[in-house]
């Protein structure tokens, strides 16, 4: 781990922090009303895929994963240093009547979550939208909150989370990178 | 409903830094992929039942026509708007170009009102070319003349590559009117590019030896050649472009290189048919084969716009098309337009930095050199 990184969690408590998610996930379900995960790329969505791991056993069925890619509904398109990379979002199931749960791992501003409801709402009409994140770091721009949370952590504004997740990243774990100290590189790549 | 096949992002998605789309001549290999990947991810938006996402929402797209087209200016046109640009056509006739107005005058007149992207198509070869050199803004060759039209080239390229799921190792047949053919060049350029073998096919008038040069096979003797092929690509006979008498008559021409069902029998069974549009049914090929099961001239239409998005998408991303110099000095960022300013708040580096999608790193792919992300100060 990166000196300047504070661990918040470690791989075994996430995988505890997920357990919890689906169970709450679980209890909310509506009978009748097929429930359906999207997560947002890049960790939304394997993090999707483990929540809807969990969920088989507890629902005693399979619960459908897609993926959604917010890079074409982004705010901030126009402002971009350089062009994003798409990723595609591949929904494989009609979202329409359905208990669509967004998926993501971090809820910070919000803004990347107002953009995947834009793009949700664009393949359909939900009969609910709702919103699972693995951190709530706070600091929201839009008035968007997560129905479930894993974990709440204090930050100040200029911090940095990371949620570190199988397959994209070689370890799990989430960490806080104080405001000020230079935030490591994701995938062994530098910050913008 | 809305699915997609699985986008195949290489490493040169990452690598887009074009301002134009001038030609496949110019593009490395990485640069096509990068298109075509973009356009796979494209696609999908083609299948919701609400075909619009609001990627260049206040862009302006021109199509600047000096030809006749319905299917290119119509698919640009269609492109743009499902990325929610706005667009306007233009065309000559009635226009100051009557009037004696030069070509360079009237591209910039209309950059002048504010284009981004200008789609052009001219009679002379290198017209785009030389509004690249004179024009801000970001120029799309929609057909020079004889000389390229590479979205069409990138729509066939794309079509071989969903069907047959490579590009690389193919033998794709080029059937007909190469000499005056922009479809030709390009697919020329992009099918050798990502290693395919190229084979010109025609009358020798159509078809000159010379083209071996670009490192094709030139031939005269479809039936020959036919069975080796796992596309063909049935080019139009261009009677507008041609002199008169490069071949006896369009029945001798049809009886020698028209696609026939008793053609397609000695073909593989799984060879895929091209065909750029518009065609000329019992010309270039026989209605029943035109809509037959090796035809994919529409998926190529359908492909077309899919192109013409990602074309559109990634030449917006240089932050010059857009008319401002890239130097950051004050921790703003640089050639914010207003109709793109979607935080109230101020343009501080608090608040544009880091929303919690930049934080997350959604604007890179997951694998080296990928491009950065957000404006952060």
């Amino acid at each position: 781990m990166n000196p300047s990184e504070r661990q918040l969690c470690d791989g075994p408590a996430m995988e505890q922090l997920i357990s919890t998610m689906a169970r709450r996930l679980a209890d909310a379900r509506r009978a009748g009303v097929p429930l359906q995960l999207v997560g947002i790329r890049t960790r939304g969505v394997p993090l999707a895929h483990r929540l809807a791991r969990e969920l088989t056993p507890l629902l005693g069925s399979e619960v459908p994963v897609g993926a959604v890619d917010i890079t074409l509904y982004r705010d901030d398109l126009g402002q971009a240093e350089h062009w994003p990379v798409l990723r595609g979002t591949e929904i494989p199931f009609d979202v329409d009547g359905a208990d669509v749960v967004l998926v993501d791992d971090v809820l910070f501003t919000g803004r990347t979550v107002r953009a995947a409801l834009n793009a949700i709402c664009d393949l359909g009409r939900p009969a609910s939208v709702r919103l699972a994140v693995l951190v709530d770091r706070g600091h929201r721009e839009l008035p968007i909150q997560a129905d479930v949370v894993g974990l709440e952590v204090a930050t100040a504004r200029g911090d940095h989370v990371r949620v570190r997740l199988h397959p994209v990243d070689p370890r799990e774990e989430i960490v806080q990178i104080e405001a000020g100290s230079q935030a490591p590189p994701r995938n062994g790549r530098p910050e913008p | 409903m809305s699915t997609v096949s699985s986008p195949r992002l290489g490493p040169g998605a990452a690598r887009w830094s074009r301002k134009h789309l001038l030609g496949l001549e110019d593009l490395v290999p990485e640069e096509i992929l990068a298109i075509l990947d973009t356009a796979e991810s494209f696609a999908e938006i083609s299948t919701r039942s609400r075909k619009k996402v609001p990627a260049l929402q206040g862009r302006i797209v021109f199509n600047l026509f000096f030809e006749s087209s319905t299917r290119t200016r119509t698919s640009f046109s269609l492109a743009a708007k499902r990325l929610s640009a706005d667009t306007q056509d233009f065309s000559p006739s009635g226009s100051s170009v009557s009037k004696g107005e030069s070509f360079i005058d009237t591209a910039k007149n209309i950059e002048a009102m504010g284009a981004d992207v200008l789609v052009v198509r001219h009679p002379t070869p290198g017209a785009p070319h030389l509004l690249a050199q004179h024009l801000k803004c970001s120029i799309i060759n929609a057909g020079d003349g004889a000389h390229e039209h590479p979205t069409q080239g990138l729509l066939d390229l794309m079509t071989i590559r969903r069907a047959k799921g490579r590009i690389q190792g193919l033998t794709v047949g080029l059937l007909g009117d190469i000499a005056h053919s922009r479809v030709a060049r390009s697919n020329i350029w992009g099918l050798s590019k990502l290693g395919a073998k190229v084979i010109l096919c025609g009358p020798p008038t159509l078809v000159p030896k010379a083209w071996e040069r670009l490192g094709c096979e030139v031939t005269h003797d479809l039936d020959a050649v036919l069975p080796r092929c796992d596309v063909v690509n049935v080019l139009r006979i261009q009677f507008e472009r041609q002199k008169r008498g490069l071949f006896p008559s369009v029945a001798e021409y049809s009886q020698f290189y028209m696609m026939t069902q008793q053609r397609l029998d000695s073909a593989k069974d799984d060879l895929l048919l091209l065909a750029p549009g518009p065609i000329n049914r019992g010309v270039e090929l026989t209605p029943e084969v035109a809509d037959g099961r090796h035809s994919a001239i529409l998926d190529q239409v359908t492909n077309g716009l899919a192109v013409r998005m990602a074309v559109l998408f990634l030449l917006s991303g240089r932050r010059e098309s857009r008319g401002s110099s890239f130097e950051e000095t004050d921790g703003h960022p640089p050639g914010r337009r207003p109709s793109q300013a979607p935080h109230p708040s101020g343009s501080g580096p608090g608040s544009v930095g880091a929303g919690d999608g930049l934080d997350q790193d959604r604007t890179r792919s997951g694998r080296e050199g990928g491009p950065g992300g957000n404006p952060r100060p």
